[in-house]
């Protein structure tokens, strides 16, 4: 195996650093959080807005005394150590405060994606088989009766008086004020060790096999301190979640980042860009995560904005955007650009400090476009196996060409590189997985020999030590909605639409580009019978077309490759698919591709 | 609510979609995928439906939209709002 060197460059450390906790005192996610709630006590931990209302502000104590309210509830219900607790819900206070409960009685978080229907949702927790859920009604409700009946204790919040909860209890204010007498008793902690179990992860939750990441209390606390030594989140910082909360990035930016630092975290009930920005303007935001999608809907405002200005207002913005460029060529200084880009900033709340931005696929063009107006954009990389975070770039100076380096505690090798220096990108170290739940073959499959875990992503190190990604060793993509998805679970969607034989594959496994990087995409890949007349090849296209559309946005194709070489096969007849791709790697360009349509994808 | 109230809440919907992103009223029709048809993302979606929410002087929850793609599909939650 041929290895490039490991990087592990010292990570630059933030003054306001030392205002947070030091997760090296603590064994648990649990006690440190325990220990964040005590010591920020007088200050906002939550606020919720619906539209343009703020509905609740908890600080730290209020957040403190429902955490232990919830923890007795659990208790109660026979719920500690090692036990699984399972969320269900939208971004709200209540998410982590359930999880704070989960931690303090000792139990393991298990984050459930909203966003997948009731079904998928009982594929995880049948596979998670967790002794609790907590989730909210709109989400409940649409559970067949019966469907949850395998989890002993549900709670459910903001159930209106008269629905029928079946077995299920439900979670009243957090005040208290509505529920049930229990015993008065404080609840009891229970300890954790560094490498015990903190949360199960679902990495892919659609189709195929679920692949639940076992992720061990060390991975946060090792990921917290690298993150926040970075980018610290301390009191008086105003912290936008928006990304689902059971994602890792919100779990540990939106969560025990903020929380550990006695930051204050926003969480808004509708998604509409309108909304977000009024909120980014009345929470004075300071930092915030997005998915390349919300990035560009961003640009599209401020075009719009620019668009709008006269031609010589126009041409000053120009040369302000020049002018704040060189002044912060080296760091960003916010004053500088606040002071000389008022207008724009003033439309992101004009406290914006960093906007977080996970995803190989950012567009270099577009994060540049945001610096330039003095809105920096922190890409990074990372993937739940490996908790959070394994790159990212500390805008010392800003890249827009790279994911980063590898943040401290992650060592990164590229493996088998080619002539050009690109091979697998592979971590190690303490934010890893201890690997996938009840699959010991996902789990022997995910590492090498040697304990390191294999991403599946190509790419390869500049001089400074950036990672480059440059396409996938796997055939998947992560959308730009943050979501993974294996081609071969779409295949069958497409079972209907007559052809000799079809395949799925992901864009950037079959052509690996440099410099520019090739599109998240799903490509269809389908040969027909020999000597399909241009009606017949006429018919396939817009019955693959139909079949398409009525696919999940997310899962949509959005390019079509026909062929007329039979599909190498194994002897049990399933595609050898790393050799059809090398084959039509050879034998065609990507310009060969018939597009079936623009990417299009819910958010949240 | 009356059965003659409803499509005519589709035609103003229609209406309304078309003037925003330029389409001929008459090329959109209650069945049509909103994002096909308009060629939009579901960002640009949500930002039509707070113009929507502002002309009918309802709110939809986000939750409400999850798998609804049509036209038809909007009016009918905005419908149930007004009802």
């Amino acid at each position: 195996m041929d290895a490039a060197p490991e990087t592990r460059p010292a990570a630059p450390r933030d003054a306001r650093a030392y205002a947070m906790l030091d997760a090296s005192r603590y064994t648990s996610v649990g006690e440190m959080l325990r220990d964040a709630l005590v010591q920020f006590k007088t200050h906002v931990a939550f606020t919720e807005l619906d539209r343009r209302r703020v509905t609740q502000r908890l600080s730290y104590l209020d957040v403190k005394r429902a955490v232990e309210r919830l923890a007795r509830r659990l208790e109660d219900a026979g719920i500690g150590a090692g036990d699984r607790v399972a969320i269900v819900m939208t971004n709200q206070a209540r998410w982590p405060i359930a999880a704070m409960a989960a931690f303090f009685r000792g139990a393991v978080v298990v984050p459930i994606d909203y966003k997948l229907t009731p079904k998928e949702r009982e594929a995880l927790l049948a596979h998670a088989k967790p002794r609790a859920l907590v989730t909210e009604y709109p989400l409940f409700a649409p559970h067949a009766a019966g469907a949850l009946e395998a989890v002993s204790l549900v709670l459910v919040s903001e159930a209106p008086p008269n629905a029928r909860l079946g077995h299920a209890q439900r979670w009243g204010a957090l005040d208290g004020a509505d529920e049930p007498a229990g015993s008065d008793a404080p609840p009891t902690f229970v300890p954790r060790a560094r490498e015990d179990v903190a949360t199960i992860v679902y990495s892919s939750g659609t189709g195929g096999q679920p692949k639940g990441c076992m992720l061990p209390h060390r991975a946060y606390l090792a990921q917290y301190a690298a993150l926040t030594a970075l980018f610290p989140l301390v009191a008086g910082d105003r912290y936008f979640s928006i990304l689902p909360t059971n994602h890792a990035i919100d779990f540990m930016c939106g969560f025990l980042g903020p929380l550990c630092g006695g930051a204050m975290v926003v969480h808004q009930r509708t998604l509409r860009p309108e909304f977000l920005t009024a909120t980014m303007k009345s929470e004075r935001v300071t930092h915030m995560a997005v998915v390349p999608l919300l990035l560009t809907a961003f640009e599209r405002a401020i075009r719009e904005k620019l668009d709008a200005l006269p031609g010589w207002q126009r041409a000053a913005v120009e040369a302000l955007m020049q002018v704040n460029e060189r002044l912060t060529e080296r760091r960003p200084n916010r004053l500088v650009s606040r002071t000389l880009l008022r207008p724009i900033h003033e439309a992101f709340g004009g406290e914006l400090r960093v906007l977080f931005c996970g995803g190989a696929f950012v567009e270099q063009e577009r994060a540049e476009l945001f610096y330039r107006l003095g809105l920096p954009v922190a890409i990074g990389y990372g993937l739940t196996e490996a908790s959070t975070v394994a790159t990212v770039n500390d805008l010392r100076p800003f890249r827009g060409d790279s994911v980063g380096r590898a943040v401290d505690g992650v060592s990164l090798r590229i493996v088998d590189a080619d002539a050009s220096g690109v091979g697998e990108v592979q971590l190690h170290g303490p934010t890893l997985m201890l690997g996938y739940l009840d699959d010991p073959e996902q789990t022997r499959a995910a590492f090498t020999e040697d304990g390191w875990l294999r991403t599946g992503d190509l790419g390869h190190l500049d001089a400074s030590h950036h990672l480059h990604l440059v396409g996938r060793s796997k055939n998947m993509i992560v959308t730009r909605g943050g979501k993974n998805v294996y081609p071969e679970d779409i295949e069958g969607a497409f079972g209907g639409v007559a052809c000799e034989e079809l395949a799925v594959f992901a864009e950037g496994y079959l052509w690996q580009t440099r410099g520019e990087l090739v599109g998240e995409r799903l490509v269809v890949v389908a040969r027909l019978k020999s000597g399909a007349t241009e009606a017949e090849r006429l018919r396939f296209t817009e019955a693959l077309h139909a079949a398409n559309q009525r696919l999940a946005d997310y899962k949509r194709a959005h390019a079509l490759l026909l062929t007329d070489e039979a599909f190498p096969r194994t002897a049990s007849m399933k595609i050898k698919r790393g050799p059809l791709a090398e084959d039509l790697r050879a034998r065609y360009a990507q310009a060969d591709m018939l597009w079936l349509g623009e990417p299009v994808e819910a958010v949240r | 609510m009356n059965a003659s109230s409803s499509p005519d809440l589709e035609t103003r919907l229609l209406t309304l979609a078309a003037a925003r992103f330029g389409k001929p009223v008459a090329s959109l029709a209650p069945g049509d995928d909103v994002f096909e048809k308009l060629g939009i993302d579901s960002i640009q979606a949500m930002e039509m439906l707070t113009e929507i929410e502002t002309t009918f002087g309802v709110e939809v929850p986000d939750y409400e939209l999850q798998g609804v793609t049509t036209f038809a599909g909007i009016a009918e939650l905005v419908r149930r709002r007004l009802g």
